[in-house]
């Protein structure tokens, strides 16, 4: 570790390259259940977000490189969400997801509510028959893309890749290894009545589909 | 009764250590593993992440998966968290660690003298309700301040935890329960 006063006798304390906060309070002295009153202002999200789209807008040479950036962005929030959300419910109830289905429902109900107020909209299983490994969780109006409006030749953009990225880390993290992407569908059915509709589709890989199948014999 | 504590990442990697003994029955809190039995720790606890393999899928829901593994005198107690890390503690028994001939050496007298006298105390019967119930309440804490060195956001999932006020905590969860 790199000291920075390479002049002064550092090695005499223990640990001397780590600085602890001047009131002595550390990560660890915080308590984890502050969940209620702990909601953000919109519009500072708002304005956070859209300053790391463009980040990840940098160097980008295509819209999907960009959706990849937008997917790593959220990602380690999941692996680390999940750890959370599991510790903050009642103990009762404090088990890890062990079926695909839980896992969604998970998803579904703690995580949407966590990060955005309420639960997301629907949840789907692929209806084609070659492709059971995919599902999808749908939500009519992304918080994320409130204040996104997608220029025309970018059409094929949807910045909620960013929420694609968290959903994808927490099934990772419960050993649920998925691809999870984000589309938009709105306008294509069911009239104009949600034009923001996105649509995270949600691929696991076969060897999930194969423990699920053993697991649901055993 | 000694005790080693690991934490295993998602690779089967390690990212935390911690060898401590009782404090309960008048023990001392130091860990009396020899140095053989020190590096076999390591492998007794590697050789059980195969058994947690298998049980994690099929045990109920809970969490905790209570005594998952026995070598010899030594019992591995299993705690799995939601992002599938996994705490291991070993518990060695002192009366049976004696009996045995495995661990303890170089403190004989003094083992056979604390024998007697933790035959009572939470650790000598790794698999009655009182210590699955103690090193259940030991992982939680663990847990707790496992979640919060996670929420450091420049700590990476898989990162070794080498902060001293976690092991500071742990070795209090230890004390305080152990």
């Amino acid at each position: 570790m790199a000291h920075l006063g390479p002049g002064k006798a550092a090695s005499s304390k223990e640990q001397a390259g780590l600085r602890y906060p001047s009131n002595g309070k550390t990560i660890y002295h915080r308590p984890l259940n502050r969940s209620k009153t702990a909601e953000l202002s919109q519009a500072s999200f708002a304005y956070l977000f859209s300053e790391m789209v463009s980040y990840a807008q940098r160097r980008v040479t295509g819209i999907q490189e960009l959706e990849k950036r937008l997917n790593l962005q959220g990602h380690p929030i999941g692996l680390k969400l999940l750890d959370l959300l599991l510790i903050r419910e009642p103990p009762r109830s404090q088990t890890r997801p062990l079926t695909i289905i839980a896992l969604l429902h998970f998803i579904k109900i703690n995580l949407w509510t966590h990060l955005f107020g309420r639960q997301a909209d629907r949840l789907e299983k692929s209806s084609n028959p070659d492709t059971p490994d995919e599902y999808m969780i749908i939500d009519n109006e992304p918080l994320v893309n409130a204040y996104i409006s997608v220029p025309r030749e970018m059409s094929q953009l949807n910045c909620a890749a960013f929420v694609a990225g968290v959903v994808e880390g927490v099934c990772d993290g419960a050993m649920f290894p998925a691809r999870v992407t984000a589309h938009s569908v709105g306008g294509k059915e069911e009239g104009e009545m949600w034009p923001g509709k996105t649509v995270f589709l949600v691929k696991f890989e076969p060897e999930v589909l194969e423990r699920e199948a053993l697991i649901g014999k055993g | 009764m000694s005790y080693y504590f690991v934490i295993i990442g998602t690779q089967d990697n390690p990212l935390f250590e911690y060898e401590f003994g009782t404090s309960k029955q008048g023990g001392d809190g130091q860990a009396h593993f020899t140095e053989l039995a020190r590096h076999l720790n390591q492998f007794i606890v590697h050789s059980s992440l195969d058994i947690v393999e298998e049980v994690q899928w099929a045990n109920g829901q809970l969490s905790y998966l209570k005594v998952i593994d026995k070598f010899f005198a030594n019992y591995i107690s299993c705690f799995i968290t939601g992002g599938n890390v996994k705490f291991l503690l070993l518990h060695q028994p002192t009366a049976t660690a004696t009996a045995t001939g495995a661990g303890m050496a170089g403190g004989g007298s003094s083992g056979a003298a604390t024998s007697t006298r933790s035959s009572t105390s939470v650790g000598a019967n790794p698999t009655s309700p009182q210590t699955e119930e103690a090193i259940k309440n030991f992982f939680n804490e663990v847990y707790d301040n496992y979640v919060k060195a996670i929420m450091n956001p420049f700590y990476r999932v898989n990162m070794e935890i080498r902060s001293p006020v976690f092991r500071q905590r742990v070795a209090a969860a230890g004390r305080k329960y152990l």
